[in-house]
């Protein structure tokens, strides 16, 4: 066995360790079953999850809760659909008494076609949780100064889009993703816009702590195999970025010795 | 307040439902047919926290969100 890749290379957010370097969402499944299978087989140990009105016309649908245990996983409770910081604060408040937890994901989204961060209104909402006692990892714009801002607000993860939501592009600005990396103290997560595998290896190269993915594994052909390729493409733009990769260089260099040839 | 039986109207998650009084957070949620360990409560827009659930009193006109977790990303 080789010693390095063994090593614990766990990261840590607001106190707390996590082993694995993939966060999933739990939205979009076709049905509750493929989202505990797929989030089995993904690795991952924190999983973001809405909060939304019971369904008062059938009390005893089945819950979330029962196919993704909150024991074994840890829930981060998103603002999906919140459009002000009032919104945000009373749905973080409701999702941290049904929980007990204060580990939130703020996102303020602005109107389709993009759904890009609003940001703005998501300071606003950020202050405002900081200020109720959360301990707040934001979804924002790839913009290295904004970022610095929110951390330096008191946000516990910076998590820029990669491309928009849903969109399954890539990471599409990958200068500004390792501008907001290299200046931050706090952990970068790449959130939104993975499509494939080598998406999330490649956010993993660029230096990102970890990656969260939603769309890529739920809308796939078979999510718990496209679950279990991003937990190997993490872990390998993980092991890359640790190993250091070679130059780019502009010309070709020879793989064997040129000296010693038979004459 | 003689605790004698009342009728009490309630904004339940936007839908406006009667309920025989006098009735508490738990008693709500129990008639419901929900699960108390799996919702959370704001009553007029304040959250009531857990531990209260089995004392807070609901009054004619209150408005209630009653929530749970979904998938989301």
């Amino acid at each position: 066995m080789d010693g390095i890749t063994q090593l614990d290379d766990s990261w840590r957010v607001a106190g707390r360790s996590f082993g694995s370097r993939l966060i999933v969402g739990t939205g979009k499944y076709g049905d509750l079953p493929t989202t505990a299978a797929a989030i089995e087989a993904s690795g991952a140990e924190m999983v973001t999850v809405a909060v939304r009105r019971v369904n008062l016309s059938d009390p005893k649908a089945p819950m979330l809760q029962d196919f993704v245990s909150p024991s074994r996983y840890t829930y981060l409770p998103n603002t999906a659909g919140c459009f002000t910081a009032d919104d945000a604060v009373r749905t973080l408040r409701l999702a941290r008494e049904a929980g007990g937890w204060n580990l939130v994901k703020l996102e303020v989204l602005g109107p389709a076609p993009t759904l890009y961060p609003d940001m703005p209104a998501t300071f606003e909402a950020a202050a405002a949780l900081i200020k109720d006692g959360f301990e707040v990892m934001v979804y924002c714009s790839d913009d290295p100064i904004a970022a610095k801002r929110l951390e330096e607000m008191g946000c516990v993860a910076i998590m820029p889009l990669g491309a928009p939501i849903g969109s399954g592009l890539g990471v599409q600005n990958p200068l500004m993703i390792r501008m907001i990396i290299e200046s931050a103290g706090v952990p970068v997560l790449v959130d939104a816009g993975v499509g494939t595998a080598y998406d999330a290896t490649f956010a993993m190269e660029l230096g990102c702590d970890a990656v969260l993915v939603n769309s890529a594994i739920a809308l796939a052909d078979n999510p718990v195999l496209m679950a279990r390729a991003m937990k190997a493409g993490v872990e390998a733009g993980r092991l890359a970025f640790r190993a250091g990769r070679i130059p780019r260089r502009g010309e070709a260099s020879p793989s064997s010795p040129v000296s010693g040839l038979i004459r | 307040m003689d605790g004698s039986t009342q009728i009490l109207t309630l904004n339940v998650n936007g839908e406006e439902k009667k309920f025989a009084g006098p009735l508490t957070v738990v008693g709500l949620v129990d008639a419901l047919g929900l699960d108390l360990r799996k919702v959370a409560v704001e009553l007029n827009r304040e959250i009531v926290p857990r531990s209260t659930y089995a004392a807070v009193a609901l009054q004619d006109g209150d408005v209630l969100e009653i929530v749970h977790f979904i998938g989301g990303g």
